[in-house]
């Protein structure tokens, strides 16, 4: 076992052969080594988190057909660090009549609740924190503490325009957990586990998301409502709310916040490939190096960043009436009637040839999702022409 | 002491006090929020003991549903956000006193019980308690009927929750 | 190795804290607030049972899974009441609703 196929190991190995060398009592030096590794992820993560606000400001750019940052260094490249400043020595400000320790605990709970995600992200075949049993629950868990920081942040401040985007923001996520929840057996019951690690080993072929491209779609759309962004972003609702929950924040109280939700939607991203489009694996060139797995990783994330960018930045926002019905009346049933069909298809075909299996699978997920539009599509022509039947007798003739 | 039972300690010492602000703060939401944190407490002593599935599913239901629901409730039956009035009835030493005494009651049954200072056998190596808890619970030889009444059990509660709380006045515009 | 009285000890004693907030405050609320610490002592209890004898059979894990389900359904039910007499009567302490008393 040499540095370059398991460098984590050989690395804390040495470590803790330096540190009890030193001395230090063994378990000791293995909870410091461990705890050095978790600082040193975070820091890592803080790093990407800094870059992650250029490529969004540069993406969001293109999309709206202009340049985006390009004043400060090459390519703007140093402006988040401008931006960083800013915020540093930003007034920090405080609400009369705010929940002082509430106020405060909000922004920390926000971000950590995006930073323990990491925990469990297989970064190479060697590389991760802890290979859970329960990994994809980790997932909800952790989504958890991020409503519980938004309904602290909005109660907080004691404003109401706060206390309406929180209303919202945790209406929404604890409705779409539930899709989420449901998309994330299908995964657990191709792979066998609920162990991220096992759950790539075992889109060895073939990825996941050939087996259920519905539910990969599901994922990503929950993924996003999660995320609190467009078109789900009524807990912002800049137009409407002015800011949210978050409205009373300032400084790097609020950089905390704005940097928490960058990297959780690329963390999202992240969790996307890893669930359908098999994370660190890419022809076999994962086994090459632990090094070019996480390269692969870190490339497809931002793949999948980039796609809810796209949907971020092309998408309108909708009404929350809208999204929550679009939720219970369409997604979760459509949810629970894939993973029943999944289900049903895998004990079908257990003992089926490969060819047969990825076939049946995939016939499945269409079925399910064209039935689910077309019962989708005679349920709302039926509702508008109950509106605009009587009110557009021209309409209806066509 | 093994570093085991020190982190009991603390985690348990942590929930106790956590428990203890639940029922003592005057502020509901703060109480609440105290809740969530001895469910976390809980959590912790649900992963101390090797039960992985249970202690996530208890951040998931609790925290994420449960603790979330308290809060809701909390601000919907407020007209303004203080505290007026004492928080406790005038009778609170007596319920002190049955509290300290059930604690005393307990405390004495279960010494006098033989398993009392049993000590955890290891787990067997490869052990999967969610692979054992998944069968278990679909089984018909083990807990199948029990876990299908309890989903029958959520589903009445929320049709019920949604029947008791809806108010017919909001609909009439 | 931390014995099961520990366990038993803790668990006991957050019930008894669940109980007093039950028996004392006086919203309705924070009443069910008590019911839940209390709940979760008993699953305290089954899980610690479930570790400390045959980890083989799982019948403390599916319970404690039970109570999460009954705990749940406990309270959007308690919760749904507690928002439907406030509609009414405009108040959740518990003393006030007094109406079946004359």
């Amino acid at each position: 076992m040499s540095f370059w196929n398991d460098p984590l190991k050989v690395a804390a190995d040495w470590l803790e052969g330096l540190l009890t060398g030193w001395g230090l009592d063994a378990v000791f030096a293995h909870v410091l080594v461990a705890f050095l590794g978790v600082f040193l992820l975070i820091a890592l993560l803080m790093v990407l988190d800094i870059f992650l606000v250029w490529i969004e400001r540069k993406v969001v750019a293109r999309f709206q057909d202009r340049v985006g940052p390009n004043r400060v260094g090459p390519f703007g490249l140093i402006q988040p660090f401008a931006d960083i400043i800013k915020l540093i020595i930003k007034e920090d400000t405080t609400p009369g009549g705010a929940d002082k320790v509430v106020y405060n605990l909000a922004p920390i709970l926000s971000m950590m609740s995006v930073l323990i995600l990491w925990a469990v992200v297989p970064l190479a075949p060697v590389m991760l924190g802890v290979d859970l049993n329960v990994g994809v629950l980790f997932l909800i868990a952790a989504g958890a503490i991020g409503t519980l920081s938004i309904i602290m942040a909005g109660w907080s401040s004691n404003n109401k325009f706060a206390m309406i985007g929180a209303f919202r923001q945790v209406a929404v996520m604890v409705s779409f957990e539930i899709p989420m929840l449901t998309m994330l057996m299908i995964p657990t019951i191709y792979a066998g586990s609920m162990s991220m690690n096992t759950i790539i080993q075992a889109q060895d072929p073939i990825p996941f998301f050939i087996l259920s491209p519905l539910g990969a779609l599901i994922f990503l759309i929950a993924a996003i409502a999660e995320l609190g962004r467009a078109p789900f972003d009524l807990a912002e609702g800049e137009s409407e709310l002015v800011s949210g929950f978050n409205i009373e924040y300032s400084g790097m109280k609020f950089g905390m916040f704005y940097a928490g939700e960058l990297l959780h939607a690329f963390t999202f991203g992240g969790f996307w490939m890893i669930l359908f489009f098999g994370g660190y694996r890419f022809f076999g060139l994962e086994q090459v190096s632990p090094f070019l797995a996480i390269l692969i990783l870190i490339i497809k994330a931002m793949i999948g960043y980039w796609v809810i960018m796209w949907v971020k930045y092309t998408m309108m926002r909708i009404r929350i009436d809208q999204m929550l019905g679009f939720n219970w009346k369409f997604l979760t049933p459509l949810a629970f009637a894939l993973l029943l069909v999944t289900a049903l298809m895998n004990a079908l075909l257990a003992g089926a040839p490969t060819w047969l299996y990825v076939l049946g699978m995939l016939l499945a997920n269409v079925v399910t999702g064209w039935v689910a539009l077309e019962i989708a599509r005679s349920v709302t022509r039926k509702e508008r022409m109950q509106v605009e039947g009587v009110k557009n007798p021209v309409e209806a003739h066509h | 002491m093994t570093a085991q039972q020190i982190i009991f300690m603390i985690v348990a010492a942590y929930t106790i006090g956590s428990g203890l602000m639940v029922v003592t703060t005057r502020n509901l939401v703060h109480a609440a929020l105290w809740l969530v944190s001895t469910l976390f407490g809980v959590a912790v002593a649900y992963a101390l003991l090797n039960a992985n599935f249970i202690a996530v599913v208890q951040v998931v239901v609790y925290i994420g549903a449960i603790a979330i629901l308290f809060i809701f409730a909390v601000m919907l039956t407020r007209k303004d956000m203080r505290d007026s009035g004492p928080q406790m009835n005038k009778n609170w030493w007596a319920g002190a006193l049955v509290a300290v005494l059930v604690f005393a009651g307990l405390a004495f049954l279960l010494s006098g019980w033989s398993g009392f200072r049993n000590i955890a056998a290891e787990l067997p190596a490869e052990f999967d308690a969610i692979g054992l808890l998944g069968e278990a619970l679909t089984s018909p030889e083990a807990f199948v009927l029990p876990f299908e009444v309890a989903s029958v059990l959520l589903l009445a509660a929320l049709v019920g929750a949604v029947y008791v709380a809806f108010n017919p006045r909001s609909d009439k515009k | 190795m931390v014995p099961l009285s520990w366990y038993l000890m803790f668990a006991a004693a957050l019930f008894s804290i669940g109980l007093f907030g039950v028996l004392t405050r006086r919203n309705a609320i924070a009443i069910l607030l008590g019911v839940e610490l209390m709940l979760n002592a008993v699953n305290i209890n089954l899980v610690a049972f479930w570790r400390y004898s045959d980890v083989m059979a799982m019948a403390g894990q599916v319970f404690a899974v039970i109570v999460f389900a009954v705990a749940a359904a406990e309270v959007s039910v308690g919760l749904a009441l507690v928002i439907s007499v406030y509609r009414r009567r405009n108040t959740v302490v518990a003393d006030e609703l007094d109406m079946l008393k004359w």
